[in-house]
C-alpha cells in the first residue's frame, strides 16, 4: 500500500460553540421526556441524562432519560426548539 | 419513553455541516440503520468536507472519497474486496449527493447495480450542487432557484423537470428501491435495515432539506421534510421483489405549503404554483397506477 494521508482524530474533540447566533434553552417544568429533540438534532449536541433534580411536568417524568444540551456542539439551528411538541425549549439570543 | 430509533451514534458532534443540515440527519439515521460493521465510499459532495478536515473524522466507521463519477465503481471494488478478505458481514454503502448520483455517477451507479454487486446506494438529495454553491442539478426540482437558473428579470427559473433517479433505479429492475426523507427517520431506519438484509445492489434516495440552499430558516428543516411527503412533492415508496409499494399519507395539503416556506421558490406567481401542484399530482396519480398494475 502507498503511504496515504489517515485521519485519526475524532471530531467531537472540537468545540463549535462559536458557530451558534442563539442557544436552545430546555424548560424542564414542561419537558415530557419524550427525547424527539434527541431524535432530530443534526449535530449529536442532545444527550440522554438520568438527573432526577431535573424539573418535570409530573413526578413520574422524573425517572426517565431527560434531555441535555451540549453546547460545546450545539450550533443553534433552532430544530429541537420547532420539534418540541410540548414548546419546552426556546432560542435564547447569545450575547457577543 | 423507549427510543424509536437506534442510541448508539456512529456519526459524531464536532462536524462542519451548516447548522440544521438535512444531509447531516441522513448520515445519522443511515448508519443507526446499517450498524458498526460497515465501510462508506463518498464522492464529491457536501460529505466530502462534513467530517472535518485532516486530521479529523466525524465517522466511526471506515470512509473512503473518491471522486465524482466512481461512487459506484468503488462500492463494487470494496464490497468484492471484502468478500475476497472473507468479510462478507460487512456493509458497503455509498453516500452520494444528488449532483454526483443524477448526473456525473449515474453511469458508476447503473453499472455498479447492474453488476449486482451485494451494495448499498445511498443518494442524499438536497436538490442541487450545494457544496460548491447551488448550482443546478438534474436532480433539482422544476421552478427552483439557483446560481445557475437565477430568476432575474428574465424570470429564468429552472424549466425542467426533476430527474428522479429512484425511478430510474426501478426501471432497471434493483431488487430493493426505497425513497426516504429526515421528517421520518423512523421509516428511513428500517428501510436501511431491509436494505442491508437483503443480498445484492439497493437503492435508497433520501430528501435531504438544505437551509442555504433552499432559503430557508435552519429550524424547519423536519418541519419541511415532512411537508414535502404530505404534499406529495416527495412521496414515499419502496420497490421490492418487482413490486411498488407507496406510502399514502393521512392527510395531504396542497403545493403551496411547502413551497412558501422556501425562498428558492419565492418568484413563483400563482399560476405557476397550479402547474406545480398539476405535476405533483399527475405523478401521484401515475404512481398509484404502478402500483395496482
Amino acid at each position: 500500500m502507498p503511504i496515504v494521508p489517515v485521519t485519526y482524530l475524532s471530531s467531537s474533540t472540537r468545540v463549535m460553540s462559536s458557530w451558534r447566533t442563539s442557544r436552545p434553552v430546555i424548560d424542564y417544568s414542561k419537558c415530557t421526556r419524550c427525547s424527539i429533540c434527541w431524535k432530530f438534532c443534526p449535530d449529536v449536541a442532545i444527550d440522554l441524562i438520568t438527573d432526577v433534580s431535573l424539573g418535570a411536568p409530573n413526578d413520574r417524568f422524573k425517572a426517565l432519560e431527560a434531555p441535555s444540551i451540549d453546547y460545546d456542539h450545539c450550533k443553534g439551528c433552532g430544530i429541537c426548539a420547532t420539534e418540541c411538541p410540548f414548546d419546552a425549549i426556546e432560542m435564547v439570543r447569545e450575547e457577543i | 419513553m423507549p427510543l424509536t430509533i437506534p442510541r448508539e451514534e456512529l456519526m459524531l458532534q464536532g462536524h462542519t455541516a451548516c447548522a440544521g443540515c438535512g444531509a447531516t440527519l441522513s448520515m445519522r439515521y443511515v448508519l443507526k440503520g446499517a450498524g458498526e460493521k460497515s465501510a462508506v465510499a463518498i464522492p464529491a459532495c457536501c460529505w466530502a468536507v462534513i467530517p472535518g478536515e485532516f486530521p479529523y473524522t466525524a465517522l466511526k466507521v471506515p470512509l473512503i472519497y473518491t471522486t465524482f463519477a466512481s461512487a459506484g465503481a468503488s462500492i463494487s471494488g470494496l464490497r468484492e474486496g471484502l468478500d475476497a478478505q472473507g468479510k462478507e458481514d460487512y456493509t458497503v454503502l455509498a453516500f452520494a449527493g444528488d449532483g454526483g448520483t443524477a448526473d456525473i455517477g449515474l453511469q458508476g451507479l447503473s453499472a455498479a447495480m447492474e453488476r449486482g454487486h451485494n451494495v448499498l446506494y445511498v443518494m442524499y438529495d438536497n436538490e442541487a450542487y450545494m457544496n460548491t454553491g447551488i448550482q443546478r442539478s438534474g436532480s433539482t426540482p422544476y421552478g427552483a432557484w439557483t446560481t445557475t437558473t437565477p430568476v432575474g428579470s428574465k424570470r429564468d427559473y429552472k424549466r425542467e423537470n426533476k430527474k428522479v433517479v429512484a425511478d430510474l433505479m426501478i426501471a432497471q429492475n434493483v431488487p430493493y428501491v426505497a425513497t426516504a426523507t429526515i421528517g421520518f427517520p423512523e421509516d428511513l431506519e428500517r428501510k436501511v435495515a431491509i436494505a442491508k438484509s437483503i443480498k445484492g445492489p439497493k437503492f435508497i434516495q433520501i430528501l435531504s432539506p438544505c437551509p442555504p440552499g433552499w432559503y430557508y430558516n435552519s429550524a424547519d428543516t423536519v418541519k419541511i421534510s415532512k411537508l414535502a411527503v404530505e404534499t406529495k412533492v416527495f412521496p414515499l415508496y419502496e420497490y421490492r421483489d418487482g413490486k411498488l409499494k407507496v406510502y399514502k399519507p393521512a392527510k395531504t395539503l396542497p403545493v403551496s405549503e411547502y413551497l412558501s416556506l422556501q425562498g428558492r421558490f419565492a418568484h413563483l406567481r400563482e399560476d405557476e404554483v397550479e402547474e406545480v401542484q398539476k405535476a405533483v399530482d399527475e405523478r401521484w396519480e401515475s404512481l398509484l397506477k404502478k402500483e395496482q398494475s
